[in-house]
């Protein structure tokens, strides 16, 4: 792989970070309103993930979606400025850290109903399928989601029809404050094999791994061959949304959270990209701060940003009919 | 007597339900923790055979509270907020809300739906929204939306032992409310609404927690020599005619406030019942105080365009009354 390629990775993994670890303190000192859910430690799976998208294709997304949205290209300035509500927000302040959608990009939307986007990758298959396109979606959902009764019935009909779909599970072991094994029967990528689905398991936190994987299923969904269902192991570092401490005691031992720590995927890869490839932690390092400076200036983009008018919360409910 | 936050009362409601009666079981996803404080705690006492964590499959268990009430269970399910309905939906209209109606009466399905509700604050499009009025219209479900601790507290009572599913819908907005309530249990019965301020000129019907709102607005009114009598339905099905009607025929003026969207509302079903029931007496056209036809938006400054406010609730009553709304009056 070209130094090249593995800077891309590299440089979106961090920019993923930093994004959240910015939201994070952002939402400390009150700037942010509503929900938020940030993506640290999941990281690989996003950027391997996406790396082997190209633009038209489309992804779907979660409540966790931010690092959806950066892997597959999102712009980090209007991204921040819809969390914070502005009219220079992605969606003009409708929709929020939830729902970043930019259809140009191919994302069909980060989403608040747990499940929410499998059905709608599904259908995003259908049309390529329809309109005769090679496109390919893949369908983040996370283990929580695997639980709801639509997965089934999704891969079931991309299996039928052979949708070029790759539903990509993130094993990150919890949803909300339960361990996800505690409440889930068998293995979740062992769901697609009574379908016929090609299934396997990834390790997450290993942005190569994701990226080869996740790269195969794309090649055989583009050749036509139908979807695949991977799930990628991996762990939420952070809490399940910003301020839980405040009303849910601890539902983690420490250990167990610095047991993941040491498996940080982005440090692996730092480590790996010195070690392995021969690039200086000083290269590295600037990237580290171009990054961070981008956040910075997304910052300040939404903070000058205004807040949209009033009355165009009346706005979008339907498109124009008759166009 | 002792204090009590709004969740807070529902949880003393639903732990006295649970102790007389061991058909009662919780289901849902993290009651063991409790997500707004109604399950909290309850594991403890009551264990986990009947404080069932629940995967997210709303589908399952929202529908299996169906089967589990056939089979003999009086099954309380959370379904968190109450955006979440619509992932279970057919559950909930077609089963629940059918299969004693179906059956010629042979079941009864003793389930209460349990969910917080409306916005919370920029929780956005599938957070937020107030779905009592697409409940109502099911046919087969009562409604339940009460405004205060004390309520809540009676009314949950009241829906645990009803022998039909009960949606339970909390206004998110309530939490921080406190008072003083009794500490044993009482039931305050379904389908009887509250007057939770007695006035002369204009009859207010308010909804959950736009009920306080209509209590501050009536407070300034009356300086100005408007009094307004506020009443709060507290269950939607069945609705207390007879007390709004009262109201009204005493009043001759009604504007009926409720935070959900236009179209088909509750606002719409309270006018076009009094205006059956009361036409003679109404001295003026009755106004709805509602939100927009449209999703909840993420933006504060757009959420508080789909809001109600005490000013909207305000110029409609004045509206109503005749006189004319002043300029900039907030
Ligand atoms: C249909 C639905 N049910 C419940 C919720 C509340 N909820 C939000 S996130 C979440 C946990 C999701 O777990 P998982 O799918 O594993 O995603 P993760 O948060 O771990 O990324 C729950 C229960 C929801 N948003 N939508
Ligand atoms: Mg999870």
């Amino acid at each position: 792989m070209s130094p090249d390629t593995l800077l891309r990775l590299y440089r979106r993994m961090v920019r993923i970070r930093i994004f959240e670890e910015k939201v994070q303190e952002l939402h400390r000192l009150g700037k942010l309103p509503g929900f938020v859910h940030v993506y640290v430690g999941e990281e690989a799976v996003a950027v391997g993930a996406c790396s082997v998208l190209r633009d038209t294709d489309h992804i779907t997304s979660t409540h966790r979606g931010h690092g959806h949205c950066i892997a597959k290209g999102a712009d980090v300035a209007p991204m921040m400025a819809e969390l914070f509500g502005r009219a220079d927000g992605y969606c003009r302040g409708k929709g929020g850290s939830m729902h970043i959608i930019d259809t140009s990009l191919g994302i069909l939307g980060a989403n608040g109903i747990v499940g929410g986007g499998i059905p709608m990758a599904t259908g995003s298959g259908i049309a390529d399928e329809v309109l005769g396109r090679d496109g390919v979606t893949v369908c983040f959902f996370g283990d929580g989601a695997a639980n709801q009764g639509v997965l089934l019935e999704a891969l079931n009909l991309a299996a039928i029809w052979k949708l070029p779909v790759v539903y990509l599970c993130e094993s990150n072991q919890y949803m909300e404050f339960t361990p996800t094994t505690d409440l889930t029967a068998g293995r979740i990528f062992r769901r697609g094999e009574p379908f016929g689905v090609a299934s396997m398991e990834v390790d997450g936190n290993d942005v190569l791994e994701v990226r080869r994987v996740v790269g195969e299923a794309v090649d055989r969904a583009r050749r036509g061959e139908g979807p695949t269902l991977i799930e990628a192991i991996t762990y939420r570092l952070s809490g399940h949304s910003e301020g839980e401490s405040a009303f849910v005691s601890a539902y983690r031992t420490e250990e167990e959270v610095d047991s993941w720590k040491a498996r940080d995927p982005i440090t692996r890869f730092r480590d790996l990209l010195q070690t392995g490839a021969g690039i200086s932690a000083a290269r590295l390092d600037s990237i580290d701060a171009e990054e961070q400076e981008a956040v910075n200036e997304a910052v300040v983009f939404a903070e000058s940003s205004p807040f949209p008018s009033p009355d165009e919360a009346l706005d979008h409910v339907f498109a124009p009919a008759g166009g | 007597m002792a204090r009590a936050y709004f969740m807070a009362a529902m949880n003393q409601a639903l732990r006295a339900a649970m102790e007389e009666d061991e058909t009662v079981i919780v289901m849902g996803e993290d009651v063991d923790r409790g997500v707004f404080g109604v399950t909290r705690g309850l594991i403890d006492t009551f264990g986990a055979n009947r404080i069932r964590k629940t995967p997210i499959s709303e589908a399952a268990f929202v529908g299996g509270a169906v089967g589990a009430a056939a089979a003999g269970l009086k099954p309380f399910a959370h379904v968190m907020f109450s955006s979440f309905f619509y992932v279970a939906m057919d559950q909930v209209a077609n089963q629940a809300a059918r299969l004693r109606y179906m059956s010629g009466g042979q079941v009864e399905l003793p389930i209460v739906y349990f969910a917080g509700t409306g916005p919370s604050g920029s929780a956005a499009a599938q957070h937020s929204e107030n779905p009592h009025s697409i409940l109502m219209h099911t046919a087969g479900l009562k409604v339940v939306m009460p405004s205060t601790p004390y309520d809540a507290k009676g009314l949950m009572m009241a829906a645990i032992r009803d022998p039909n599913p009960v949606v339970y819908l909390a206004d998110l907005r309530l939490s921080r409310r406190r008072e003083s309530i009794p500490e044993d249990p009482y039931e305050i019965p379904l389908g009887v609404a509250d007057v939770k301020r007695q006035g002369e000129d204009v009859t207010v019907v308010a909804l959950a927690s736009l009920v306080h709102v209509a209590v501050d607005v009536a407070g300034k009114l009356e300086s100005d020599g408007v009094s307004v009598e506020v009443v709060d339905p507290r269950s939607l099905v069945p609705l207390d005619w007879d007390t709004i009607v009262a109201s009204v025929r005493k009043t001759g003026r009604l504007v009926v406030a409720d935070p959900a969207r236009r179209l088909c509302g509750l606002a719409a079903e309270v006018i076009a019942g009094v205006s059956e029931r009361a036409w003679d007496s109404l001295h003026s056209r009755p106004c709805r105080v509602t939100w927009p036809d449209i999703p909840v938006p993420f933006s504060p400054v757009l959420e508080g365009r789909l809001d109600v406010g005490a000013d909207d609730l305000e110029q409609a009553i004045r509206t109503t009354m005749g006189s004319p709304v002043v300029a900039g009056s907030a």
